[in-house]
């Protein structure tokens, strides 16, 4: 079994090593070039076609639960129709940061072919868990995502009220506190916050 | 016989009723609404909530505070109480919010609870939010402190 496979190996090893007999060296570097191209191509456009809002809502544990929830915050709607969508928070934008968020969302794969969150009670009773995972996320990368527009060295507190210019001045300034530590559930609902820093 | 009197008294008084409710003029059916019921008025333009974080006086002293910033998408459910991130007595000291009162720790038969008493929870069932906006009626309300001194007057 073993040798079996080990020569097998040593074939392709042989087919990989020799040089080409029928394909000239202009015509495989130039395919390689042109066929690294599509696939380069391919994969970029399949990564940005699965940072869409529309992809995310496309399954409707997320449509009809947060989604629905992100409708009537200031994140969705406001004074000036600036809004973010779901990859805006929740996917970073950097390149391998953003490739290893989506190697994790695999596991959101399973979750959706298993059913993990497929009916309300079940979302609810993983709302706590799910939200936990966010706000590790958040923490751990000092609210990068919040930050790709509100951007801490712009702000103008003499714009903010009192009590905001107070608190970002002092704690965030100090980056004792990240956004994320006092902004939970400002664009979903709050799972049973008991036990939580804070609440 | 008899009944039919009292079914045709009772007829006749609805009907006359119904004429008086006909007759009113429409500036005062309702005045708020200031528009016929059967006309969709423009709605006026909505009022800002005042966000100045800056304690407002009670008009007597058993009032529930008003809140003196906006409360927009603040989740008060089974789940969490977004009020209590601030004004609870552990989150005061980074907050600097006044604590919820005493009151709010104390059952019905005034015992003190460790936690916010389920009766108090709900927040905005006493406690809202201002807006800067016009009186629509007028408030004739007086302060205890000027009928005092009103009566002390008087007695002089």
């Amino acid at each position: 079994m073993l040798a079996k496979l080990f020569a097998k190996l040593k074939l392709i090893w042989r087919v990989v090593n020799r040089p080409s007999v029928h394909y000239s060296l202009g015509f495989l570097t130039l395919g390689g070039f042109v066929a690294g191209v599509i696939f380069w191509g391919g994969f970029n456009t399949v990564l940005e076609a699965t940072n869409q809002e529309q992809f995310c809502i496309g399954c409707h544990e997320m449509e009809n639960n947060v989604y629905q929830e992100l409708q009537s915050t200031i994140h969705f709607t406001n004074r000036s129709g600036v809004r973010a969508t779901c990859p805006d928070c929740h996917v970073p934008h950097n390149w391998t940061d953003k490739i290893a968020r989506k190697m994790q969302a695999s596991k959101e794969v399973w979750g959706k072919v298993f059913g993990t969150i497929n009916t309300r009670e079940k979302f609810e009773a993983k709302r706590r868990e799910l939200a936990e995972h966010e706000w590790d996320r958040l923490k751990a990368n000092d609210s990068l995502e919040c930050r790709n527009c509100h951007n801490f060295d712009y702000m103008d507190f003499t714009r903010q009220s009192q009590r905001a210019a107070q608190m970002h001045s002092t704690s965030l300034a100090s980056g004792e506190k990240t956004c994320i530590d006092c902004h939970k559930g400002i664009a979903h609902q709050l799972p049973d916050m008991a036990g939580v820093e804070g609440f | 016989m008899k009944v039919s009197t009292f079914l045709s008294a009772i007829a006749l008084l609805g009907m006359s009723l119904s004429v008086v409710a006909a007759s009113v003029p429409d500036d005062q059916v309702a005045t708020l609404r200031k528009a016929p019921l059967n006309v969709e008025p423009t709605p006026p333009i909505m009022q800002k909530v005042i966000n100045s974080d800056v304690k407002q006086v009670r008009n007597y002293p058993m009032q529930p505070p008003v809140i003196p910033h906006k409360i927009d998408g603040y989740q008060i459910d089974l789940k969490v109480n977004k009020c209590m991130q601030c004004h609870a007595r552990n989150s005061t000291g980074h907050s600097q919010a006044p604590m919820v009162s005493v009151t709010h720790f104390m059952d019905r038969d005034n015992n003190f609870l460790a936690e916010l008493s389920p009766r108090r929870y709900f927040c905005t069932q006493c406690h809202a939010p201002q807006l800067d906006a016009k009186l629509q009626v007028e408030n004739d309300f007086v302060d205890i402190d000027h009928l005092m001194k009103a009566k002390s007057t008087d007695k002089q």
